[in-house]
């Protein structure tokens, strides 16, 4: 029972060893997901983001079908690979709502017209108060609003060809 | 020869900068960087920062970070605390959004107790070990006598 005794610390320490190298091959958890899933949105309104299109308020999202709300920037490389695929949901008659992180309204312009349009409107967001209100730690970030305005799902990092899919059957479930 | 490649690279790569840099050329939130002006509603706000982790650069706290997401987070911090809210409020305000993963203050909660029990119930083991033994040669040394 002595000697029995003496081996726990060693052991305590082989099982954390081991632990602690078992972690080490695992992937890093590198999303922060928000919280804020099956809220409703703040009331916000944000400025128009460039001349083109008006800004954004929490009412835009109130009413009809259910939206994209999605956080993007013209310095955002991702957001350049996301652009074709927002394209595409916007052609399956989804309303994609932009929110311009940090940019500048001749910024914005530029992007639209290199990469394309897929949006109704776009709010500037020149402090992120609007991603922290709604848990977004990067951009980009897409959502999926439902028609009462309430958060209903949450896509981090660029939209890609198969993400499309999981946003048209999110943006069903929502209805 | 080399010089030639890497000007061709960096007339190359000039392009993919510009956009970058847009980020870090807009003006900051007002209090990313500016302090309050109540000395006191400060240290409450240096105090808060600092237990609050930064999204983008996630070992460093707001106060130390330097991204532009964490600045607006100090924004946050110092706007909310002038408009009245307390430090605990302020912090509640950002778990709710991000989890227990903004906070470096470690709050008891269901996945985290353990880590607070733990080490009681070792101290409370050892004790228990500790007066047995203590105990037990007490008893040893009266019989000897």
């Amino acid at each position: 029972m002595n000697r029995l005794f003496y081996i726990i610390p060693l052991a305590l320490f082989l099982f954390f060893a081991g632990l602690a190298g078992y972690m080490l091959t695992q992937e890093k958890a590198q999303t922060i997901p928000s919280q804020m899933i099956e809220e409703p949105l703040p009331e916000f309104e944000l400025e128009p983001a460039f001349s083109g299109l008006p800004g954004v308020s929490k009412s835009d999202f109130v009413g009809g079908e259910p939206r994209l709300l999605n956080i993007w920037a013209s310095w955002c490389l991702p957001c350049i690979a996301e652009a074709p695929h927002l394209e595409r949901l916007n052609r399956e008659g989804v309303e994609i709502i932009g929110i311009a992180v940090r940019d500048r309204p001749e910024a914005v312009a530029d992007f639209l017209n290199r990469y394309g349009n897929p949006y109704s409107r776009i709010g500037s967001d020149n402090i992120s108060s609007l991603m922290i209100e709604i848990g977004a730690s990067g951009v980009p970030e897409t959502y999926v609003i439902d028609a009462a305005g309430n958060i209903r799902y949450q896509h981090i990092g660029d939209v890609r060809a198969e993400t499309v899919p999981v946003l048209l059957e999110q943006l069903e479930m929502a209805r | 020869m080399i010089r030639l490649v890497l000007a061709i690279l960096l007339l190359l790569g000039a392009p993919l900068a510009a956009p970058l840099k847009a980020q870090g050329t807009m003006p900051p939130a007002p209090y990313a960087y500016t302090q309050l002006d109540d000395p006191a509603l400060e240290a409450e706000a240096a105090d808060l920062m600092e237990t609050l982790r930064c999204l983008k650069c996630q070992s460093q706290s707001i106060a130390d970070s330097d991204a532009p997401m964490a600045g607006d987070m100090r924004h946050q911090v110092r706007s909310r605390l002038l408009a009245g809210e307390s430090p605990d409020e302020i912090r509640s305000w950002l778990t709710q959004r991000y989890g227990d993963y903004v906070s470096y203050e470690p709050q008891v909660s269901s996945t985290t107790w353990p880590l607070f029990a733990i080490p009681l119930v070792l101290l409370a083991l050892v004790a228990l070990v500790l007066l047995r033994r203590l105990g037990k040669r007490r008893a040893a040394d009266e019989g000897a006598e």
